[in-house]
């Protein structure tokens, strides 16, 4: 049985649609990402999940609890953290543990084995206020908060956006972790790097979900061919590829241009137009797609 | 915060209770004797040697004490018409003495007028004792005046109760007003509300430290208005305390209430600042309630702050006991269990 059950759950603030009858499913034990750009609607979908909100129409459960008439169940059952930073700016690191973990009726003793990990890297801060911690270490902190509880599932929201690289892998790592004690984790991120870290994600985009697989499925449903394009004149070679065909995809990635269509594409072809638009030392290598080029394509393609 | 919670009433007490008074010292004259006679000296040496008034001008003409009004040098003139101490003398009737008054205050001038026409009363007596002795006070009625629970008539007395009311309904109000739409601001009631904590369990633990801080700064108040003012503490303090305590939580529920309400802290000072004005204007503070229209009186009766002076006053300045301030006492324990009801009932998880 699926853990967490989420059907056509839709919610819109006036007339902005923010949630189309958004369907998903989560296993036990599972470390699911929901990935898609700001305003893709992945912050509302988890304050319905955690019953911060409530939903236009859907259902949606966790474990056995409905998540409308059950609520008072799912909060001692879900570890939330909110995408801004909400805990006591105030109070120190040690006393904002404490305090969550007396709301959720336990203590920090009762379940140190559980946030050990994260709690040694946080320690010789305890004394420090929370306000005062680094982006790294306030996403830290937040994280023990949410698990002081001992919570089947973990719901998570951009913990990593606006965290340093070493934090950011620190803390994947921590994920990881959690998800081989066996608690369910859901996780939004806008970075697609971090989408390989998933077992499973889901791609948003405007409230409605493009897809929703392995990250390696995703990569292997992506069907056209990908060049890797390198020029003197960047900002021109965009340009030009743009006019080569119609329904095709160009965007910078790094130091070069990825380039795909729907129709097929002859190399030799492509360097010969290109030569004859004024780019001689032009590069063309096939490459491998990431989530990111998936992601584009599949947004591309709903467009 | 701390400092602002204890400093600010102090130096609230002492500014307040010195400045909000009606009692008027110095009131600028202008005489205008026309008549230069015994009886017109005798009258402006009365208003010489009260310590209300300031003799400011003299002149002869009214219409230039009228300027003096106009250009606000005087706040009174009184004009004694030419031939005033022959018609005494002759005993004619409806002798007549001008009293011109600046009412750009309102309250100021009846104040000003009020103690005019007394100095002109007991002249009055004077005279006609003088001059018909079978008239003497004697044979007439005498007025012996005793003013009780305040036999001075000191304006600080009566004040020092009322603006620490006053003192405390802003402190806890705002304060109470401030505090669930600063987490919102900050995001922390997210956290929050996703914790099994019960809705009754989060809106105590709001309005206990507000209520204790709310008590320790009455009890503040009434220290600094016993060896600062000398205020009478005639009847029970814990009385006060009591009244003190139910009071407070109308006003942190009320805060509260308002906090739930909105989304910004900017939000929440406008409207509290909205129920301040009115129910301080309203309390009895500065103008008795018994002198407001009766569409107002009836309003005032869901006014706590109007029930709070009264019952302090009355308390202190009277003794009035239990039995005394049961109506005051079963109206604020109403408006608690209302308030505090609408407070949890409006304090929703769910968004």
């Amino acid at each position: 049985m699926n853990f967490v059950e989420i059907n056509n759950i839709s919610k819109s603030y006036g007339s902005h649609k923010a949630l189309l009858e958004t369907s998903f499913s989560v296993k036990k034990g599972e470390l699911f990402g929901v990935i898609g750009p700001d305003g893709a609607g992945k912050t509302t979908l988890f304050r319905i999940l955690t019953t911060l909100l409530l939903a236009d129409s859907g259902s949606a459960r966790i474990s056995e609890y409905d998540i409308f008439k059950d609520y008072k169940k799912i909060r001692q059952i879900v570890g939330y953290m909110p995408g801004r930073f909400s805990l006591y700016q105030d109070l120190t690191v040690e006393e904002n543990l404490a305090f969550f973990a007396t709301i959720f009726g336990t203590t920090i003793k009762e379940n140190y084995e559980l946030i050990k990990d994260i709690y040694v890297q946080i320690e010789p801060f305890k004394d420090r206020q929370a306000g005062k911690l680094s982006g790294g270490m306030k996403q830290k902190l937040a994280l023990s908060c949410a698990l002081i509880h001992k919570p089947e599932i973990l719901i998570l929201d951009e913990p990593t956006t606006g965290v340093d690289a070493v934090s950011r892998k620190e803390f994947w790592d921590l994920l990881r972790k959690f998800k081989n004690m066996g608690i369910t984790i859901i996780v939004s991120t806008p970075y697609m790097d971090e989408a390989s870290l998933c077992d499973r994600v889901s791609l948003m985009q405007e409230g409605k979900i493009m897809q929703i697989n392995t990250p390696d499925n995703i990569i292997n449903n992506y069907k056209p061919i990908l060049f890797e394009i390198h020029s003197n004149n960047m900002h021109d070679l965009l340009i030009k590829l743009r006019k080569y065909h119609n329904n095709s995809n160009v965007f910078l990635f790094g130091q070069t241009v990825h380039y795909s269509s729907i129709n097929e594409i002859n190399k030799d072809d492509l360097k010969m137009y290109l030569k004859n638009n004024g780019h001689a030392n032009v590069e063309i290598n096939v490459c491998t797609p990431t989530i990111e080029d998936c992601f584009l394509w599949l947004m591309n393609q709903n467009n | 915060m701390l400092p602002v919670i204890f400093v600010m009433p102090i130096i609230q007490l002492i500014i307040l209770v010195n400045a909000a008074t009606f009692e008027m010292k110095n009131i600028k004259l202008c005489i205008v004797d026309q008549d230069l006679s015994t009886y017109s000296r005798n009258l402006s040496s009365k208003f010489e040697g009260s310590p209300y008034f300031v003799i400011e001008k003299r002149t002869f003409s009214a219409k230039e004490a009228i300027k003096y009004i106009d250009r606000g040098v005087i706040t009174a003139a009184i004009v004694i018409p030419k031939g005033f101490e022959k018609k005494i003398v002759r005993n004619e009737k409806n002798i007549k003495i001008q009293v011109l008054v600046d009412a750009i205050n309102g309250t100021n001038a009846g104040v000003s007028q009020a103690y005019i026409v007394s100095i002109l009363q007991d002249y009055n007596k004077q005279i006609l004792s003088k001059l018909l002795p079978a008239n003497s006070p004697g044979n007439g009625i005498e007025t012996s005046r005793r003013f009780w629970y305040n036999p001075e008539l000191n304006y600080k007395t009566f004040m020092v109760p009322g603006i620490l009311v006053l003192l405390i309904t802003i402190i806890s109000f705002i304060l109470s007003g401030m505090n669930i739409v600063r987490e919102k601001e900050m995001g922390t009631i997210e956290q929050i509300n996703v914790t099994p904590i019960k809705k009754y369990q989060f809106i105590a633990g709001k309005l206990i430290p507000f209520w204790i801080i709310g008590l320790f700064e009455l009890a503040f108040g009434l220290t600094i208005g016993k060896l600062l003012f000398d205020i009478p503490l005639v009847g029970n303090l814990g009385l006060v305390f009591g009244f003190a305590a139910i009071y407070l939580i109308v006003l942190l529920a009320l805060g509260l209430l308002v906090s739930t309400i909105v989304n910004t802290q900017q939000q929440a000072m406008f409207i509290s600042f909205f129920f301040m004005v009115v129910f301080i204007l309203m309390s009895g503070l500065f103008t008795g309630i018994e002198n407001m229209p009766e569409w107002a009186q009836i309003a005032d009766k869901v006014n706590p702050l109007a029930y709070f002076i009264e019952v302090m006053r009355m308390i202190l300045l009277k003794g009035s006991g239990i039995s005394d301030i049961l109506y005051q006492l079963f109206a604020i324990i109403i408006f608690a269990v209302i308030m505090i009801w609408l407070a949890v009932w409006r304090y929703k998880k769910i968004s």
